[in-house]
């Protein structure tokens, strides 16, 4: 069962306009060999972690662009564990100052990918960090 | 293991999700559990959706879960899209227009690869259908992935077939090719409110009532709905519900549990094989022309 494709969640909480980088993120992980759930704009923590429950996701994968990351990705990781979650990966990816980058992985945040990562890399790092437990 | 089938019953999500996730990993451990998971089933209605890429398949199946919530139903929705044949990677788009219900308990959502199938559905498809049944779930909808015309392999598992078309389907020679069509218990025009939505109702309804010959079928209703305005949504759901006890017919359900049975057996007999010494030896013999795939299948189902 080692060899089945890793499951994640793309969402884009808060009130971002436009989803198209999170959508070329989906696309690239797909054929990366990842089944994407993408579940589109204007999320909120709750129906993140609703639907990460549901789809039982390895990754769940937030891009924010807002500016409301400090007030909605904490809250999500901590929705995940009151869910029985807390093995969930949650990487977030977008215009996150470094400062904010410390408060965020003390949050629970496993990784942020800033402008300029290459798909490649993000795959790579959840092949590696993914935890398939039983 | 705890009893995974036991935890169903609790009506947490949790344990059902658990479950799905080693059903599609194809868990040796299912098979053990598959006669407590059945037998723990309550009889959901199972109603397959299906239908062309584009043809807002999705969008109709969030207006049946309001549609259900609001009769009291709890409702169950196995999603499936398809996966690539090259890098087996999938985009599971479906929950995008059913958000709306991810916060409802009454609610399970739950999206499905194919999983290098070709029939419509994913090969487990039918165990988590059986799962959400014993979680209590009824309706379970499984829509499938855009069809073509020979995606035809949820009618052989949905109690209630409803396919999806679009009023730009084509023209009266579409709507008497075998297949898809074919195996439709309700007919939905869909995107109802565009020009030449009536006319394709018509047309079809023309095309599909002049059945006979072999044909036991009676002509399925053909409705008109606009999934994105909710019209037409109450009357499919109330066709959806009155075809329920048709369905139940012995000849209807003896139908569909034959070519389960059928597919289970092909699928045993395979995995069977697999374990040969032999297996290898006669896969390259076929590769090589030596021998016919038939014979081939003989040989490994033999002693």
């Amino acid at each position: 069962m080692s060899d089945t494709p890793i499951r994640i969640l793309i969402a884009k909480p808060g009130l971002d306009g436009h989803d198209r980088g999170a959508k070329v993120l989906a696309r690239g992980l797909r054929d990366e060999g990842f089944e994407v759930i993408y579940t589109g704009l204007r999320q909120t923590p709750e129906m993140i972690a609703d639907a990460a429950e549901q789809e039982d996701v390895d990754v769940v994968g937030l891009s924010i662009l807002s500016g409301a990351h400090m007030a909605l990705l904490p809250r999500t990781v901590q929705l995940l564990r009151e869910r029985g979650m807390a093995d969930v990966l949650v990487a977030a990816g977008g215009i996150i100052p470094d400062a904010d980058v410390v408060k965020l992985k003390d949050a629970g945040v496993a990784e942020i990918f800033g402008p300029g990562t290459s798909i490649g890399e993000i795959a790579r790092y959840f092949r590696e960090h993914v935890s398939r437990g039983a | 293991m705890p009893d995974a089938v036991g935890e169903l019953a609790s009506g947490e999500r949790r344990p059902l999700a658990r479950l799905l996730t080693r059903i599609e990993n194809g868990d040796p451990a299912i098979r053990a559990l598959l006669p407590a998971l059945f037998a723990a089933g309550r009889g959901a209605h199972l109603v397959g959706i299906t239908g062309p890429p584009g043809s807002s398949k999705s969008t109709l199946v969030n207006g049946l879960i309001g549609e259900w919530r609001r009769r009291g139903r709890r409702v169950g929705v196995l999603a499936v899209d398809p996966s690539s044949p090259y890098t087996r990677g999938a985009i599971l788009g479906d929950r995008i227009r059913m958000m709306e219900h991810a916060a409802d308990r009454d609610v399970f959502m739950r999206s499905m690869a194919s999983r290098g199938e070709l029939g419509g559905l994913a090969a487990t498809t039918w165990i988590a259908a059986a799962a959400m049944d014993a979680a209590g779930f009824d309706p379970i909808l499984v829509e499938t992935v855009g069809a073509g015309q020979s995606e035809v392999e949820v009618a052989r598992l949905a109690e209630t077939t409803v396919v999806v078309e679009v009023p730009e389907m084509g023209d009266e020679v579409q709507a008497i090719k075998a297949g898809l069509l074919e195996v439709a218990d309700i007919v939905v025009v869909n995107k109802g409110d565009r020009p030449g939505a009536d006319r394709a109702a018509r047309q079809l309804r023309a095309m599909l009532s002049t059945a006979g010959g072999r044909v036991q079928r009676k002509p399925p209703p053909v409705m008109l709905a606009t999934a994105t305005t909710g019209d037409g949504v109450t009357e499919l759901t109330d066709a959806v519900d009155a075809h329920r006890a048709a369905a139940r017919e012995p000849i209807a359900a003896r139908d569909r549990a034959e070519h389960q049975v059928r597919r289970a057996l092909a699928d045993a007999a395979a995995e069977h094989a697999r374990t040969r010494p032999d297996w290898d030896e006669i896969v390259a013999a076929v590769a090589d022309r030596g021998l016919d795939p038939l014979t081939a299948a003989e040989r490994l189902m033999g002693r």
